[in-house]
């Protein structure tokens, strides 16, 4: 069962990097944007155009937003051409171009339970932690984020998983480069073209298993918190 | 512009909301208890909000004494602009107990500011057996005595209270009335209270600022804004008067003096009020309450019979059935009180401004 080759443990290095990088760039941007689209000022129908585009990914297939991604990051493209021209490299089947990927694609998954927290929070708190004599940064600390952390622990989960789940975004982006771009959904798939079915279904149940791990892990902790504080 | 003033707060404002429009350009001084009074709509809660910092209209000024809030770039955000906010609604932060709640300020003032300290403001507002309880283990009363006690623990220079007794019941809300009424004196901190209860404005303010459809319309005592038939006070409950006047040691029937000899009540004391001889207090009396003779009534059972001279006599507010008069009457001791009588009693009695007469008070209850 666990004889996995080389570049099965490659894939699951590949895969948790990119999982990892995405969840901890996607609660940075998430959470001002969440924040904003909950609490934030302006005109409504900029907020609504925000909300819609944040939730794209939840609806467009994901070779559409693999193939702009790629036409945008690759060497002709103004990114990549961009890049290039500074003496860097284009982003086409790189890791980092699959974690832009990845960041744009999960990036519903991480806003929306946040701007729900926040929303259910509202603005009063933070504006009695503000006449209370808080700055910004020390209300997030010690207001926004005791009491919206159920929020935080489901948006960060559903990042962390659904970028796990890849595949599509990936494999316009990115191929299947061992190491570099090749994650655990392309290799099952690969596995599966290639008829070795026994690789495929290593792979495959291991990461069922460890999806369903994670999660009954982070519900059963936030049910904890929720009980306690409610 | 003008210029700003020490020891007043002045605001010039314009805000354009759909279908609200605030525009009110005034000077509250900072003393004692300003009440901004009106109904809900009329833009007192959005006034309290540009003073707090938490609106910023384009164009506004603000000034706080000699320091500009918000002028022209300027613009001090709420957590520099040392002013204690409550508001209507519990906002206890959930994730605290009473005492990390209550010290959540205090640890955020500079220590050289710190004028209040833990222990006596947990005195004050009898919170000091609620410390080490979380915040959902508190009464609405009790919620409300802890987040007054937080904003005082940052030791202000101005409270802003925005109807914050307006979620509680009668009950708590007698129980809190007088740990605000005692607020500004022992603490000197200047408030502005926000509110559309006439009781309220009664028993804790030192002057009234009525607003009506986001413009100030008059800002004046206490005293005055009592004194006079037309005032919004009366609006909806009908008329009442307010008197100031010194509490004396209880007679052989369990009732006090009340005011000066030419004035002089005789009241009962009311358990739980801490009304000890000598205090200064405050006696709430209905208009309604108040009938008037011509001669001093031997066989009465009414014990409160002063003298009076009519000073106006007007169509009384907050009736719609037939018209009622509202006789206003100067006591001897220059303090207002109002009488509301039939129309046919004041032809009857040929009442006429100027005309002595005897009022008979049939009932008190003490504001403190």
């Amino acid at each position: 069962m666990f004889d996995l080759s080389p570049t099965d443990w490659m894939a699951i290095e590949v895969t948790l990097k990119l999982a990892l990088y995405t969840t901890l760039i996607l609660l940075v941007i998430a959470t001002p944007i969440a924040w904003w689209l909950a609490n934030g000022r302006g005109s409504p129908g900029v907020r609504t155009a925000v909300q819609a585009l944040v939730a794209l990914p939840l609806v467009l297939p994901p070779t559409v937003l693999g193939f702009y991604l790629l036409v945008l990051l690759g060497p002709a493209g103004p990114v990549g051409s961009t890049l290039e021209s500074w003496g860097l490299n284009h982003l086409a089947f790189t890791f980092q171009g699959i974690l832009i990927g990845s960041v744009i694609y999960s990036l519903p998954f991480a806003v929306q339970p946040l701007q729900q927290a926040f929303a259910n929070l509202g603005r009063r708190p933070v504006e009695i932690a503000g006449s209370l004599g808080a700055g910004r940064i020390d209300r997030f600390v010690t207001v926004i984020l005791p009491m919206t952390r159920g929020g935080f622990i489901v948006a960060a989960t559903l990042a962390f998983a659904h970028t796990l789940g890849e595949f599509g975004v990936i494999l316009m982006l990115g191929g299947a480069i061992p190491g570099e771009t090749q994650v655990l959904s392309i290799l099952i798939y690969d596995h599966a073209e290639a008829m070795d079915f026994d690789s495929a279904h290593r792979l495959s149940f291991g990461l069922l298993v460890f999806a369903f791990a994670v999660l009954f892990i982070v519900y059963a902790i936030n049910r904890r918190f929720d009980t306690v504080r409610l | 512009m003008t210029r700003p003033q020490p020891d007043t707060l002045r605001i010039q404002a314009r805000l354009e909301r759909p279908g609200f429009a605030l525009d009110v350009d005034t000077a509250f001084p900072l003393e004692g208890v300003t009440a901004l009074f009106g109904r809900s709509g009329c833009g007192k809660t959005t006034l309290l909000r540009i003073i707090a910092g938490l609106e910023h209209p384009p164009g506004g000024e603000v000034h706080f004494r000699d320091t500009a809030w918000q002028s022209g770039k300027t613009f001090v955000p709420l957590h520099r602009r040392r002013v204690g906010l409550v508001f209507q609604e519990s906002t206890l932060l959930p994730h605290l107990s009473v005492r990390g709640n209550l010290l959540y300020g205090y640890k955020r003032t500079p220590e050289p500011l710190r004028r209040l300290h833990l222990d006596e403001v947990a005195r004050l507002l009898g919170i000091d057996d609620l410390l080490e309880r979380r915040a959902d283990q508190l009464s609405g009363g009790q919620r409300q005595r802890v987040a007054l006690g937080r904003a005082l623990l940052t030791s202000p220079d101005l409270l802003l209270l925005d109807e914050p007794l307006n979620a509680l019941d009668t009950q708590t809300k007698r129980e809190i009335m007088p740990f605000l009424a005692r607020l500004s004196e022992e603490t000197g901190i200047p408030s502005l209270l926000v509110t559309h209860a006439p009781d309220e404005v009664e028993r804790l303010a030192t002057r009234v600022a009525f607003m009506h459809d986001g413009q100030l319309e008059r800002l004046e005592p206490l005293r005055d804004a009592l004194a006079r038939a037309d005032s919004p006070l009366f609006r909806d409950e009908g008329a009442v008067s307010v008197l100031q006047g010194e509490l004396g040691p209880a007679d052989e029937h369990g009732l006090h003096p009340f005011g000066p000899p030419e004035a002089r009540y005789r009241v009962p004391s009311t358990p739980g009020a801490t009304n000890g001889a000598g205090r200064q207090a405050r006696l709430r009396i209905d208009a309604r309450d108040v009938s008037i003779a011509l001669s001093p009534p031997q066989d009465v059972s009414i014990l409160n019979i002063i003298p009076v001279t009519i000073e106006s006599l007007d169509e009384a507010p907050g009736h719609h059935g037939p018209a009622r008069v509202l006789a206003v009457c100067r006591q001897d001791d220059g303090q207002t009180l109002m009488a509301e009588l039939t129309q046919l009693s004041t032809e009857r009695l040929g009442l006429q401004p100027g005309t002595r007469a005897h009022a008979l008070v049939k009932a008190v209850a003490f504001l403190d």
